[in-house]
């Protein structure tokens, strides 16, 4: 089990883990954590794995994320031709090389961001998503190279640029060199803002520390989906730095907005539409209704 | 005052004792042991210099948090005059564990911005361990701004375990205070030269630590994650934290050889709390140096350089696609 998966409370662990531990067809029926609801998979998966009964949101791979938010037609993949490398050939119980290799087979992806060119209602847009389930989602040099190809995409195609981002934080087995992500990331942002092209950054659960500390806060707009887990330093840290009590929903989306840290929820369901009206608004064009009626 | 040695360096604290006692006996005493104490004294720097050439990872990690070194507002005291300190985020608090002001650096303007670690038990907590809260940030944001809209060269000092873990830190912002200083500093019209001085703790040493020119003194080290922390989260034991050290690569040639650092600053014999004077004069000509060939490009070209490095960051290979 990784350290990620480890801080997690067992409930929130993914859903293929916790149909593999019940001895049911594979994926045919779903127990929401949230609500201890039975489900049929097919019915959550039309909802957008989000629980018809009480909207839990349920985690998602970046492959499903983007699918469900983009158009069919024309999309094209960024950064996929840049592949990790263990430069330290770092070991721990585990060599680096060996959880990559793990990581892949477990996800069928080659790193932790996968970044799609596209459309939303045919407004175009550059998106990427990070997959939690390659190591934790943890940006390392691939993470942040093929970011800022993302971005330089976007520049070229003078299109807006939309991340996703779930990530336990900074890439530890590359070392400085995954801390360094978080300024590369970031620095590339300015280009994004100097051509006005609009940033938007939405968190889903979990977005914990050097990702939520570089650019998933740097958004024009920053939106977060409900519950989601988003902060700085772990519960688990904070409680053993400060000994006491966390407060109720502490780092969830709602107490983030409750605190001015983002801009508004949005709901799995919406966020399609959301997103194209929020572009609409910032690139002052008309409304998606009218854009698509023309 | 009274040198404080580390685990690894007791023989030289036991030969120092020895040295020590025999200088109360010269004091009181006919007999001349000069000579013994001149031979015992060569033995002491002979021994440290042994120590330091093969420092492990983890070693150098305990010299860096050493008790006595040198903190920011020593750097400030011995390296600039007309020390102006400015406070405040003008939204929340000042944080007393990031200083910063104007000052005079051979003459010239700069403003100086570091992490700042307290030296008595009193202090310590006054300047949380060196652990900036996100009013720490925006102070140091504010100071940074405030520096290019006069056209003032910035230079800052890394010196923390980290951002501050806590409920409040949270609640303010941790996470946002750290990544604009990151985008600020990416795009800021004035030179920025940064040092690292003893710990730099991951995400809470970064904020402050963009710029065009990245110095770091021989037994700093500059890690995404602490060794303990690393080790209690991959070993399941903070006990591993040596080899954690080892791999993460946290030190300041490790970090060379990446291309992570520019420049590493040498210490005196036995780390930079043996010898300030000689570690302060050694610093100022690096800074120096660096600020006169910052200094000698071009903003936009400056700007540029800032950039391309930044970009340059990362190792991975790439692969034709079909």
């Amino acid at each position: 089990m990784s350290w990620f998966q480890k801080l997690l409370p067992p409930k929130i662990k993914r859903r293929g883990e916790a149909d593999a531990k019940k001895s049911v067809p594979d994926g045919l029926w779903h127990k929401c954590p949230s609500c201890q609801a039975v489900l049929y998979h097919a019915d959550l998966e039309k909802n957008f794995s989000v629980c018809p009964k009480c909207s839990h949101h349920h985690r998602i791979s970046a492959r499903t994320r983007l699918d469900w938010l983009l158009d069919s037609e024309g999309r094209f993949e960024i950064g996929s031709e840049v592949l990790s490398v263990d430069t330290l050939k770092f070991k721990d119980q585990k060599k680096y090389s060996d959880r990559l290799i793990e990581a892949k087979k477990k996800t069928d992806e080659d790193d932790a961001l996968i970044v799609l060119q596209g459309s939303i209602h045919a407004l175009p847009v550059v998106v990427a998503a990070f997959e939690f389930d390659f190591m934790g989602g943890s940006m390392g040099s691939v993470v942040g190279e093929r970011f800022v190809r993302g971005v330089q995409v976007a520049l070229e195609q003078q299109c807006p640029f939309v991340c996703y981002s779930a990530s336990g934080g900074a890439r530890m087995q590359e070392g400085l060199l995954s801390l360094m992500q978080m300024a590369k990331t970031s620095a590339a942002l300015t280009q994004l803002s100097e051509a006005r092209l609009p940033f938007i950054s939405v968190l889903t659960d979990p977005t914990m520390g050097g990702v939520s500390a570089s650019f998933a806060f740097l958004g024009d707009v920053v939106i977060a989906e409900p519950g989601a887990l988003i902060g700085f330093a772990g519960a688990r840290v904070i409680q053993q730095t400060v000994r006491e009590t966390l407060p109720d929903g502490f780092q969830r989306a709602e107490f983030l907005l409750e605190h001015g840290a983002i801009d508004m929820i949005v709901d799995r369901r919406e966020m399609r539409d959301q997103l194209a009206t929020l572009i609409t608004l910032l690139t002052k064009q008309d409304a998606v209704a009218k854009l698509e009626a023309a | 005052m009274k040198v404080t040695f580390l685990d690894f360096e007791q023989q030289v604290s036991e030969l120092e004792n020895k040295i020590e006692q025999l200088r109360y006996v010269q004091d009181d005493s006919a007999l001349d042991i000069s000579d013994e104490i001149g031979r015992l004294q060569k033995k002491s720097q002979s021994l440290t210099k042994d120590i330091y050439a093969k420092l492990t990872p983890w070693q150098i990690s305990q010299v860096s948090r050493h008790p006595q070194r040198p903190y920011t507002l020593d750097y400030i005291q011995h390296l600039f005059t007309d020390f102006e300190e400015l406070h405040g985020d003008r939204a929340y608090a000042d944080d007393p564990a990031i200083v910063g002001g104007l000052a005079r650096f051979n003459g010239q303007s700069v403003m100086v911005i570091g992490h700042q670690k307290g030296r008595d038990t009193k202090e310590r907590q006054y300047r949380n361990f060196g652990m900036p809260r996100p009013e720490g940030y925006r102070k140091a944001m504010r100071l940074m701004r405030l520096a290019e809209k006069f056209g003032i060269p910035i230079m800052t000092f890394i010196d923390t375990p980290g951002a501050y873990p806590g409920v409040g830190a949270e609640e303010r912002g941790q996470s946002e205070a750290i990544g604009k200083n990151l985008y600020v500093m990416a795009e800021l019209r004035t030179p920025i030269i940064c040092t690292i001085i003893g710990e730099g703790g991951s995400g809470g040493a970064l904020a402050i630590a963009v710029g065009d020119a990245m110095l770091m003194l021989q037994y700093a080290t500059y890690s995404v994650i602490s060794p303990e922390g690393c080790a209690s989260i991959l070993w399941k034991s903070a006990d591993k934290a040596s080899e954690a050290a080892e791999t993460l690569g946290i030190t300041a040639t490790r970090l060379k050889t990446l291309g992570l650092v520019d420049k590493i600053i040498s210490e005196p014999l036995g780390g930079a709390h043996r010898d300030y004077a000689a570690m302060m004069q050694t610093l100022k000509k690096s800074l120096q140096d660096t600020l006169n060939q910052v200094q000698s490009q071009a903003p936009g070209e400056m700007l540029q350089a800032r950039f391309n490095r930044l970009m340059s960051y990362g190792k991975f290979k790439e692969i034709e696609l079909n």
